[in-house]
C-alpha cells in the first residue's frame, strides 16, 4: 500500500546542506500496522510528511495505493502531534470538515459522524470548543476528523507524545479498538518503544541523523491486543531487543556529536 | 451583584484631576485671560451647540447644529472606513497568500505609507475638489494602510499544520484562502480595523478642516477663527467621544466574531 524505495531527503537552509534522511527503503503492507521508532531529530517526521504529500523527496520515490505520491489527499488521512484543529470551529464542525469541504451531502456525513463521535468517545461535546477540551479529548476529535473520511492509509505522526501517561494509554486502547475494527493501513511514528510494540505489526527501527532505517522487527504478538500484553514475557523479550538496538544507536550519536566536536 | 459593580473607578481619578486642573488654571488666571475657556463655559456652549435655544442660542451661529456636524463628519468616516476595509481586507489576504501579488503589491504600499495622510491634502482636493470625495480618499487611504498590513501579517502567520490539515482533508486552495486563513487572521484583521478607524477620524478632521465646508472638523477651524475656543474644545471632546465609542463598536463586535478566542484565553 506503501512503497517507499530509495528516497533521501537533503535540507538546505543557506550554505548548510544537511541530509535528514538517506536511502530509506519501507513496505507497508494493505491492512498492515507499520510503526517508525526513532530519537528525535531522525527525520522521522519528514518520512511521514513525504507520504502525506507535504513534502517532497530530494531523490527516491513515494508510491501510496499505486500511484507517486505528489500532493495531500484525504486518502493518506494525517493526524498530528498537536491536533491542529481550527480553534474557531466547534468539535461537529472540526470533525464533519473533510466531508463537508469534499462536498459530501450532508445528511451522509451527519450520521456518520453521530457514530464516530460515540466511537471516540465525544458525545455530549460537539458544541464545544477545541480550547474547552483536555489534550486527550483534542486528539480524539483529531482522530475522528481523519476517521469519517474513512482513508485507506492513516498517517499519524506522534499523536499522543504530547500526552500525560494515562492519557496516552487510554488513548492507544482507542486506537487498538479502532483499527481492529476498519483495518486501514497505518503508519505511526514514535519514540515509544512500547507503544510501536504495543501497536503495530511491524517496527522500523531509524538512526540519528542522517536517518536510516536499522533494522525491521516483526511483532507476532496476537490480536486484538490489550494493554494487558504489555506485561506478557514474549513483549518484554522484544522490549529488551529494541532497547539494546536504541541504546547502541544512541552511544553512537553521541559519539559523532563528540568527533564533530 | 458581581464584585466588578462595587469595584473602585479609579479610572474616573485622573481625568477628574484633569478637570479640576483646569478650572483651577483657568479660575487663578493661569493662562492669559479669554484664551482658554472654563470647563464649565465649554460645558455650557456645549450644550447649546447640542440643543439650541435659550439666549444664548440666539447670539451664536452654532446654535443647535452639533447633531448636523457629527453626522457629516461619521458618515464621512464610515464610508471612507468602508471603503478602505473592502479594499485592504481582499487585498491584504491576497498580498499574504499569494508570493506574486506580494512583489508586485507590497513594496509600492510599503513606498508610499510613510506619506502622511496630511501631505495628501493638496493632492486630493486638486484631484477631486472640495467636495467629499476628497474627503473620502484622505479617510479611505489613512485606515487603509494599518489594515492592510495587519491582515498581511494575519495572513502569514497562520499555522502552517493548520493548512497541511485542511489540505490533507481534502480542501482546495480557495478553501483554504476562505476557510482557514481568514479566520485565523481575522484577530490580525481586527487589529488592523481599530487602528484603521482611530486613523479615519484624524482623516476626517484634517479633511474638513480644509477640504470641504462642513462636519466637526470644519466647525474647529472655524471656530478657531472666530475666536471661540470653547467650541473648540467642545469639538475636541466630541471628536474624542466618538473615536471612543467607533473603536468600542469595533472591539464589541470582534468579541462577538472571536468569541472561540475568549474562550482560549481562559483555558
Amino acid at each position: 500500500m506503501i512503497h517507499i524505495s530509495k528516497v533521501s531527503k537533503e535540507f538546505v537552509t543557506g550554505e548548510r546542506r544537511v541530509l535528514a534522511l538517506e536511502n530509506i527503503d519501507l513496505e507497508v503492507a494493505a491492512r498492515e500496522f507499520a510503526a517508525i521508532l526513532g530519537p528525535s531529530g531522525c527525520g522521522k517526521s519528514t518520512l511521514l510528511n513525504m507520504v502525506a504529500g507535504f513534502e517532497r523527496p530530494t531523490r527516491g520515490s513515494v508510491r501510496a495505493a499505486g500511484a507517486e505520491v505528489s500532493e495531500p489527499s484525504p486518502q493518506r488521512a494525517v493526524v498530528f502531534q498537536e491536533p491542529a484543529l481550527f480553534p474557531w470551529l466547534t468539535v461537529l464542525d472540526n470533525v464533519v470538515f473533510g466531508p463537508k469541504t469534499q462536498g459530501q451531502p450532508a445528511a451522509e456525513y451527519r450520521a456518520r459522524a453521530q457514530q464516530i463521535l460515540e466511537q471516540v468517545g465525544l458525545v455530549g461535546f460537539e458544541s464545544h470548543y477545541p480550547a474547552e477540551l483536555s489534550g486527550g479529548m483534542r486528539q480524539r476529535v483529531g482522530i475522528a476528523r481523519v476517521l469519517i473520511m474513512q482513508p485507506q492509509i492513516l498517517l499519524m505522526d506522534e499523536p499522543f507524545g504530547a500526552l500525560d501517561a494515562q492519557t496516552r494509554s487510554l488513548m492507544q486502547e482507542l486506537l487498538l479498538e479502532v483499527w481492529e475494527r476498519h483495518h486501514q493501513t497505518v503508519l505511526f511514528i514514535t519514540h515509544d518503544i512500547e507503544e510501536a510494540l504495543l501497536l503495530a505489526d511491524r517496527v522500523y527501527v531509524m538512526t540519528a541523523r542522517p536517518g536510516r532505517i536499522k533494522k525491521t522487527i516483526t511483532v507476532h504478538i496476537p490480536r486484538p491486543r490489550a494493554m494487558e500484553v504489555t506485561t506478557s514475557p514474549e513483549f518484554n523479550q522484544l522490549r529488551r531487543e529494541v532497547l539494546a538496538l536504541i541504546r547502541e544507536e544512541s552511544q553512537r550519536a553521541a559519539v559523532e556529536r563528540e568527533r564533530v566536536r | 451583584m458581581t464584585r466588578a459593580q462595587f469595584r473602585t473607578p479609579w479610572f474616573l481619578l485622573l481625568p477628574a484631576a484633569l478637570l479640576v486642573l483646569w478650572h483651577v488654571a483657568v479660575a487663578q488666571q493661569w493662562v492669559t485671560a479669554g484664551i482658554i475657556p472654563s470647563p464649565a463655559t465649554v460645558l455650557q456652549s456645549w450644550q447649546t451647540w447640542i440643543f439650541g435655544g435659550g439666549q444664548a442660542g440666539m447670539l451664536s451661529p452654532y446654535s443647535g447644529t452639533w447633531l448636523d456636524n457629527v453626522t457629516y463628519s461619521s458618515r464621512r468616516v464610515l464610508q471612507g472606513f468602508a471603503l478602505a476595509a473592502l479594499v485592504a481586507i481582499p487585498l491584504g489576504l491576497m498580498i499574504g497568500w499569494n508570493r506574486l501579488v506580494a512583489r508586485l503589491v507590497d513594496p509600492s504600499i510599503q513606498l508610499f505609507r510613510p506619506v502622511p495622510i496630511t501631505a495628501w491634502l493638496p493632492f486630493a482636493i486638486a484631484v477631486f475638489g472640495i467636495y467629499d470625495a476628497s474627503a473620502l480618499f484622505l479617510i479611505g487611504l489613512g485606515a487603509f494602510y494599518p489594515i492592510v498590513v495587519n491582515t498581511t501579517h494575519g495572513v502569514r502567520d497562520t499555522n502552517l499544520l493548520l493548512l497541511r490539515a485542511a489540505r490533507m482533508m481534502g480542501a482546495r486552495p480557495f478553501t483554504v484562502l476562505a476557510k482557514v486563513v481568514f479566520p485565523s487572521a481575522l484577530p490580525s484583521i481586527f487589529t488592523g480595523l481599530r487602528l484603521g478607524v482611530g486613523v479615519a477620524w484624524t482623516a476626517v478632521i484634517v479633511a474638513e478642516m480644509i477640504a470641504v465646508k462642513s462636519g466637526l472638523g470644519y466647525v474647529l477651524w472655524d471656530a478657531y477663527y472666530v475666536g471661540r475656543m470653547d467650541i473648540c474644545v467642545a469639538t475636541m471632546f466630541s471628536v474624542g467621544l466618538l473615536g471612543y465609542l467607533s473603536d468600542r463598536v469595533i472591539v464589541a463586535l470582534s468579541h462577538f466574531v472571536l468569541r472561540w478566542r475568549t474562550l482560549e484565553a481562559h483555558a
